[in-house]
């Protein structure tokens, strides 16, 4: 028996897909919903959200994101062995969307599987995906988050239907002589489970919004810096900080409990986004890395946490 | 510790949290609808008076601490030391 030597593996490239249509709070408001732009502004920084259109699905939207990051690598279905797909919103649990993806992107027949961490799976997927290829049982892989979760939203529950919207991003990961997706920090707590799920008997996303973000603000600083102590990388090294878009007064509280520098640049797509739970971090990176934020080489450090509730965060370098 | 040296570190837990004046913050004032200090400020306040006074607030309770004065009532109750 023999297994081959452990190389690095990086990220090289990133595609992403935004629904067309969008909704404001204000639409929001006009569709019955007891809130205001004002309300929903002051507590969670949200301007507006991408809703998927009656023909745009977990796969659909997910495919086009992997054929956007393969096409902006130079690469085609051909060139790719494993197709992972990090989501919690597809139509039926049987089957999967990642094998479909694979086809659809003309990489029939590759290795694929998807992974169901709500909104930390995209962490999740990229570290599992990155250690295939790090092993060698894979050489280049697409990663993707994609969400379609307002097939679980009640429209009247502000609770939850101000917070998300719908939409894809997706990572090419291959070989790298030089570290290119750090280890992982991640956990769970699911005696915590009900504070944000579909309960029995229900069809709908509930959540306790204050619980949610009183474990996210007191816990998940912690781990963003045990991701950058994993990789040997201190909080001033990092040119980008992007954690899971659920609302920007977390992200906020996780920015004042990290201390963390000025210099580093802090992901708030969720302004225009809204919390695309399992596609949220690559779509705010893709963010950055579209507009220029941030560039090629540099660090991001990736912190994805949700329903579970699980959590899972790494530093990377920018595709 | 007084209930008011309590009310007077609660002043500016909620101050730095929320950008309440202190001179605002009076027991009978109502967080949500005197202060417009909204729950998810209620948690950062709490989790901020957890650290300082050593005590738990669980959630349960945090949504029955309606007025500053419940709040300063409860801490003090929690067993801060004199």
């Amino acid at each position: 028996m023999k297994t081959p030597p452990i190389t690095h593996s990086r990220i090289v490239a990133i595609g992403e897909h935004r629904p067309a249509a969008t909704l404001s709070n204000d639409d929001l408001a006009a569709r019955g919903v007891d809130t205001s732009d004002e309300w929903i502004r002051t507590r969670t920084g949200i301007q507006r959200r991408h809703i998927a259109g009656p023909d745009e699905t977990v796969i659909s939207m997910g495919a086009d994101a992997a054929a956007k990051a393969l096409a902006n690598a130079g690469l085609s279905g051909n060139d790719i062995d494993l197709v992972v797909l990090a989501t919690c919103s597809i139509a039926r649990p049987i089957p999967g969307g990642s094998a479909r993806i694979a086809s659809g992107i003309g990489a029939a027949g590759v290795g694929a599987f998807d992974v169901n961490a709500a909104c930390g799976g995209f962490c999740y997927a990229l570290s599992v995906a990155s250690d295939a290829i790090r092993v060698g049982n894979a050489q280049r892989a697409v990663v993707i988050g994609s969400e379609k979760l307002t097939d679980f939203i009640d429209w009247p529950d502000r609770g939850t239907s101000i917070l998300f919207g719908d939409g894809a991003a997706a990572v090419v990961v291959e070989r790298s002589d030089e570290p290119g997706v750090g280890p992982v920090a991640w956990g769970s707590d699911g005696d915590n489970f009900a504070t944000v799920c579909i309960p029995d008997g229900d069809w709908a996303i509930r959540m306790d919004g204050p619980a949610v973000f009183r474990w996210a603000t007191t816990k998940m600083a912690p781990v963003a810096a045990r991701a950058c102590e994993l990789a040997g990388v201190e909080l001033s090294d990092l040119a980008a900080f992007v954690p899971h878009q659920a609302n920007v007064r977390i992200i906020d509280a996780m920015v004042r409990a990290l201390k963390l520098p000025d210099s580093v640049v802090v992901a708030r797509d969720i302004a225009t986004t809204g919390n695309t739970s399992a596609a949220s971090v690559p779509l705010a990176l893709a963010s950055l890395v579209n507009a220029g934020t941030v560039a090629s080489g540099e660090l991001a450090l990736l912190l994805a946490f949700g329903a579970g509730l699980t959590y899972a965060g790494q530093v990377v370098r920018v595709p | 510790m007084s209930q008011e040296e309590i009310l007077a570190e609660l002043a500016q837990i909620v101050n730095e949290i929320a950008g309440v004046p202190v001179g605002d913050i009076t027991p009978e004032k109502s967080f949500l609808d005197d202060l417009d200090v909204d729950s998810l400020s209620m948690v950062e306040i709490a989790t901020a008076a957890e650290d300082k006074w050593g005590i738990r607030i669980p959630d349960d309770d945090l949504k029955n601490l309606k007025t500053v004065g419940d709040a300063v009532n409860y801490i003090a109750k929690a067993g801060v030391a004199a």
